[in-house]
């Protein structure tokens, strides 16, 4: 059995370009039961016009449940456009044949864009061909055409890149550059960091239902402490000065460098007493967290206590 | 919640039901089945002419069966009666079992019912492409036989079943309405086999399944001791249209032909729209 709670739930979908400053999509409390167990946990989601949103976590986090909610509560006539995980066609009609076809199931105004959106997706040279030949990558491409048929300002796309080979994945990473470019606000759920790290703006950790993380991209890089890559003359002594130095912390040895933990000042700090020390410095650069660090860090709970890691205790 | 109300792009809106039974025709055109249905209404009664030119004899014994070299109009009716045993009812499961099924077998339904079309209107839609070609199928066996039949054996008057002779006019007539006759329990077995499709899911379980059900049928009308049930049988209405072959015409075959095909086809398709409405998909 399966309960959305509507109480709890409120949402606006309003992808109408006219009304700048309204977000997209705000959604407040999602929450999604099936039996005792909350596959949706209170998530809320704010999608900014013209944002490409990540919604990262691990699978069975909830993401394509959390997307299936969105998509049943927006209005299907408010210029919304998805696709949850795999797209299917009827593999017998050329690729413009399906499109074709879901145009007419739209009431047929669609059907002055199909050119449009195989140009988009770069299918324009195959679109004569049957479904059944295309690749996974085409046909997850053609999928994308289908939902940009129906002109939408906001496109949700579930894991668009699962199962593709490298050069399908390049392709769909750069199809959803593309259509950030054209103005679209993308909803883009994956599991791959780089994917994320690549393309959003902004985004939502999820894991086991829960949002643990939401808001920008790069502020989520610098909120997490900034570290510094130091390489001297001496890295015995550096490492000295470095301990006593204060606002840098957590010093170690680093491959063939050290690694300290410092924000601007500080390593400006550092800078001039290892030169007072004697020290000749090689190089003193940022070392950027990777959202792959973050996002383990996030999801897995570490000794910091930065991410909530307590269980969700069934309702 | 934002305020304010939108003028939003008014993109999508709902297809009419015409749309959407106009494009599950130009998927049937697109699909190697349809085109096998359709072949094998044409080549069968060609392969009876050619039978009937290489061989001496004729089908004696079969309503008409004595006539097949005297006019070509016999063909047509001699064939209907072939035709009722098994290869109709395959024709059309053929297409009818697969209709929904297919949607299962490629995923698609999610596809589109996403977009703007009601479930009920798809599976109207899906009713009347499912007849559409159970009909083209009968009209191109037909007229395939009565050509074919005709330039061979001439089109010269039929001899009726009651021995008085018709006009080549009166005798296409006549044809014409025990086509309409013939295509109750033929739409009959349609419906059904579209139940099949939507229940379970398999195309081949589907057609085998409706196939087995009429077979099942004849065998039911041909055990003695169970000649109470022979007039509520599919398969004895497949010989309904033989009434209007007798002079005066006997209606009373074909009224009850007409209850008995609805008895099966309309709990067949009210089940089927039921199980269709009710039905899950976004797993698949």
């Amino acid at each position: 059995m399966q309960s959305t709670d509507p109480p709890a739930a409120s949402l606006s979908a309003d992808p109408s370009r006219a009304l700048a400053g309204t977000p997209p999509i705000e959604a407040r409390g999602l929450i999604n039961r099936y039996g005792h167990v909350t596959a949706v946990d209170n998530v809320d989601l704010t999608v900014q016009r013209g944002d490409v949103y990540g919604f990262l976590g691990p699978n069975g986090a909830g993401k394509t449940t959390t997307l299936r909610m969105l998509l049943g509560l927006i209005r299907p006539d408010a210029g919304v456009a998805g696709f949850v995980e795999a797209p299917r066609f009827y593999p017998y009609m050329s690729g413009r044949r399906n499109l074709e076809l879901v145009a007419a199931l739209d009431g047929g105004g669609a059907r002055d864009r199909i050119d449009g959106a195989l140009d988009t997706v770069e299918l324009a040279d195959r679109q004569g061909d049957k479904v059944g030949g295309y690749s996974h990558g085409m046909r997850q491409r053609l999928g994308i055409a289908g939902a940009l048929i129906r002109d939408p300002a906001l496109l949700i796309l579930d894991e668009p890149t699962t199962g593709l080979d490298p050069a399908g994945m390049r392709d769909m990473r750069v199809l959803v550059r593309r259509l950030a470019d054209q103005g679209i606000t993308v909803l883009l759920s994956s599991h791959i960091m780089d994917e994320v790290e690549e393309l959003c703006d902004r985004l939502a950790i999820v894991r086991s239902g829960s949002v643990i993380y939401e808001g920008r991209l790069d502020e989520l890089l610098h909120s997490t402490g900034q570290r510094y890559r130091l390489r001297t003359t001496d890295d015995e002594r550096a490492l000295e000065v470095a301990a006593h130095q204060p606002g840098v912390g957590d010093v170690r040895r680093d491959g063939d460098g050290l690694s300290v933990a410092a924000d601007e000042d500080a390593a400006a700090g550092l800078s001039i007493a290892l030169v007072d020390a004697g020290l000749g410095i090689r190089a003193l650069v940022p070392a950027a967290a990777s959202l792959e660090e973050l996002f383990f860090r996030l999801t897995e709970g570490d000794a910091n206590g930065a991410a909530p890691s307590q269980e969700r205790v069934p309702a | 919640m934002t305020a304010a109300a939108p003028v939003l792009p008014a993109v999508a809106r709902r297809p009419s039901t015409w749309t959407v039974y106009l494009w599950e025709l130009r998927k049937l055109r697109a699909q190697k089945r349809t085109y096998l249905g359709l072949g094998a209404a044409v080549v069968v009664p060609c392969l009876f002419i050619v039978a009937l030119m290489v061989e001496t004899g004729g089908p004696e014994r079969v309503p008409f069966g004595r006539y097949v070299r005297e006019t070509g109009l016999a063909i047509p009716l001699v064939l209907l009666l072939f035709g009722s045993i098994w290869l109709f009812p395959l024709i059309v499961s053929l297409v009818a079992g697969d209709i929904v099924a297919a949607e299962d077998r490629n995923g698609t339904l999610k596809t589109i019912f996403t977009r703007s079309v009601e479930r009920q209107q798809l599976f109207i839609a899906k009713v009347a492409a499912s007849f559409t070609y159970a009909v083209t199928a009968l009209l191109l066996f037909a007229l395939v036989a009565a050509v074919f039949g005709g330039l061979r054996f001439g089109f010269h008057p039929l001899t009726t079943l009651s021995g008085n002779t018709v006009g080549v006019g009166r005798g296409l007539v006549l044809t014409g309405g025990a086509l309409l006759a013939y295509l109750m329990p033929v739409l009959s077995v349609a419906c059904i086999a579209l139940l099949l499709s939507t229940v379970t899911r398999n195309s081949a379980a589907a057609i085998v399944g409706a196939l087995m059900i009429s077979l099942v049928m004849q065998l039911l009308g041909i055990i003695s001791g169970l000649e109470f049930l022979r007039p509520y049988l599919l398969s004895t209405q497949f010989d309904a249209w033989q009434g209007l072959l007798r002079d005066p015409i006997d209606w009373a075959p074909i009224g009850r032909a007409a209850w008995v095909c609805a008895a099966y086809a309309v709990p067949s398709l009210f089940a089927a729209l039921v199980v269709f409405l009710r039905r899950d998909v976004t797993g698949g």
